[in-house]
């Protein structure tokens, strides 16, 4: 276990997943008082494509047990006004920006992290390989061929540590990661979300505005830590482990299967100090000189 | 009261202190202890023990707004309407005296003063359908205190959903609408709202409401028509109640769309597309 993503140390091993948690927009729901003790190691931005999308038709949300289908559409200003309205907010936060990226071609991938790789408030890349490359029709980061090329080409645009997200949607995550490591990259984080869908009570309608989106939560758990086992077992680069956790012990269980880091996500919806009690609760077992297999075992 | 009040960060517990069955609805009291005192409009994301315990459902937090609000012992008593229509409203209307809610909030775009909706209005026109007649309560009573007048118009389905009638008081110069007709006028609220807006007053008024998205919609477009400025609060599902899930989406007029929950509940009615969100009212 190390605190770091390539060259990027951090204090504790709790990150935020990518979209699930606005600082800007928390800022405003819930003052300065975010920013005196802001749950987070470093802080990773919702994904910005190159041109702003407006997201998708609602409905975009679907409680589930214990989870919940979430369809979006990243809806974000684009690469233009991310950089020139949201960063020089996300630059105030206490902690190191990991800013998440995505295209559905090179080129969009090229332009997207030459853009924030000159900035210095952006601590390190991570890259949204879950959608199609339209050239090739294929989901980047179900193939690892083309998770590889896309990595390898990106990797020398860059000086700063890149994170692959991995898609849980595929045969086997860990073939996918090893090419994103032999791309280059610093570290691989996982999961994202399961492809699912709803029908709407009572008719055969599909329930989201957009037909299916993703599963998250603690009903993706043990899915998420059999991934985080089978790919970790086989990268040497920093593992952020994140599907379901809720809580410290969740957390534990991640780092217990070969995660460095891991990503509090939807429980940030339930609790926005989700994070603070995760943190905190891997911190105390840590200051109290327990490791983290008594933290498994209690409750 | 047209500025927003942070929440403390992160969610808290709280403890129900007073319960009350309603017209069909349950009104319940909370004490939230060293929290703020929300503006009318507000909202807080609800939850209690038990949340997941029926087949992993509820999993997320519910939304309401708050239906009146006193400073008490440090703190603030908070009470909510709700009725039980799902596995969520179903535990939290359950919740008797001395039992523990778990609360984020206050939260959200809060409504604005008369005079910021629209410049010179002489008082207010208040409009509330069915469980939705919570901000209107607490927008009522602020408006009251300060000597505004507002005209206060509720519409109701039928005597078993019209709960949170007493949060207005003597329903002296209160407004009735029923749609079984067993009292008031027989219809709906918005046929009160038509007559409201007759004559030459349209232009010169603040229109507040809250409730179903039929009656918004309803009240939406009357104003349009009648050259009226309206605040609607609106619902929409939502996860989180701060900005992070984007789950809350509004069609904006101008194209594009706002997240409910940090851009909102408050609306104006010329700012959305539609008071018709796909998604609100999924229990």
């Amino acid at each position: 276990m190390r605190l770091a993503i390539g060259s990027l140390e951090l204090a504790h091993p709790v990150l935020n997943g990518s979209g699930t948690f606005d600082a800007i927009a928390a800022r405003r729901a819930f003052g300065d008082a975010l920013l005196e003790d802001f749950p987070f190691s470093a802080f990773v931005s919702k994904t910005i494509t190159p041109e702003p999308r407006a997201g998708n038709p609602p409905p975009r949300l679907y409680e589930t047990p214990s989870g919940m289908i979430n369809s979006i559409g990243l809806p974000n200003k684009g690469l233009d006004g991310f950089l020139a309205a949201d960063l020089p907010q996300l630059a105030e936060l206490p902690v190191p920006l990991i800013v998440s990226v995505m295209a559905t071609d090179r080129a969009g991938f090229e332009r997207l992290v030459d853009g924030v790789s000159e900035r210095d408030e952006v601590a390190a890349i991570e890259l949204n390989v879950s959608c199609p490359n339209v050239k090739s029709g294929l989901i980047v980061g179900e193939q690892p061929a083309e998770t590889l090329a896309l990595v390898s080409a990106l990797r020398e645009r860059t000086q700063k540590p890149l994170v692959v997200k991995l898609t849980p949607n595929t045969a086997d995550p860990a073939a996918v990661a090893l090419a994103a490591e032999e791309g280059g990259a610093d570290g691989v984080s996982l999961i994202n979300t399961l492809r699912a869908t709803a029908l709407a009570p009572g008719t055969g309608d599909a329930w989201l505005g957009a037909g299916s989106g993703g599963l998250s939560g603690p009903a993706v758990r043990p899915v998420a830590l059999e991934q985080v086992r089978r790919v970790a077992a086989e990268v040497s680069v920093a593992v952020i482990g994140m599907g379901g956790i809720e809580t410290a012990r969740d957390a534990a269980e991640f780092i217990a299967l070969g995660a460095d880091l891991v990503a509090v996500g939807t429980a940030n919806f339930r609790d926005p100090a989700a994070g603070i009690r995760v943190r905190d609760g891997l911190r105390n077992s840590v200051v109290e000189g327990q490791s983290l297999d008594l933290n498994l075992r209690s409750n | 009261m047209s500025a927003r009040v942070l929440a403390p960060f992160g969610a808290r517990a709280c403890e129900v202190v007073a319960r009350r069955e309603t017209g069909g609805y349950v009104v319940f009291t909370a004490l939230d202890d060293g929290g703020p005192e929300p503006a009318p409009g507000q909202f807080y994301m609800l939850s209690t023990d038990g949340w997941g315990s029926d087949g992993g459902r509820p999993f997320l937090p519910r939304a309401f707004s708050v239906a009146a609000a006193e400073p008490a012992q440090g703190g603030v008593r908070l009470e909510f309407l709700l009725d039980a229509v799902g596995p969520g409203t179903a535990l939290l209307a359950a919740l008797g005296k001395g039992a523990r809610l778990t609360l984020t909030g206050p939260l959200g775009r809060p409504f604005s003063d008369p005079d910021e909706v629209n410049r010179g209005a002489p008082g207010a026109i208040l409009v509330g359908g069915g469980i939705g007649i919570a901000p209107i309560a607490i927008l009522r009573r602020l408006l009251q205190a300060r000597g505004v007048p507002a005209r206060t118009l509720l519409g109701f389905r039928d005597e078993a959903h019209s709960g949170g009638l007493e949060l207005f008081g003597s329903c002296q110069e209160v407004g009735l609408a029923f749609e079984d007709g067993h009292r008031g006028h027989q219809g709906y609220v918005t046929d009160l709202l038509q007559v409201a807006l007759k004559g030459d007053g349209a232009a010169a008024a603040a229109v507040y409401a809250c409730g179903p998205p039929a009656m918004l919609e309803a009240v939406r477009l009357i104003c349009a028509d009648r050259g009226a400025r309206a605040e609607l609060a609106m619902e929409s599902p939502m996860a989180c109640g701060y900005g992070a899930c984007f789950g809350c989406a509004v069609p904006l007029s101008d194209g594009g769309y706002m997240r409910l929950c940090v851009d909102g509940p408050v609306v104006r009615a010329n700012e959305i597309e539609t008071a018709l969100v796909a998604g609100a009212g999924h229990r």
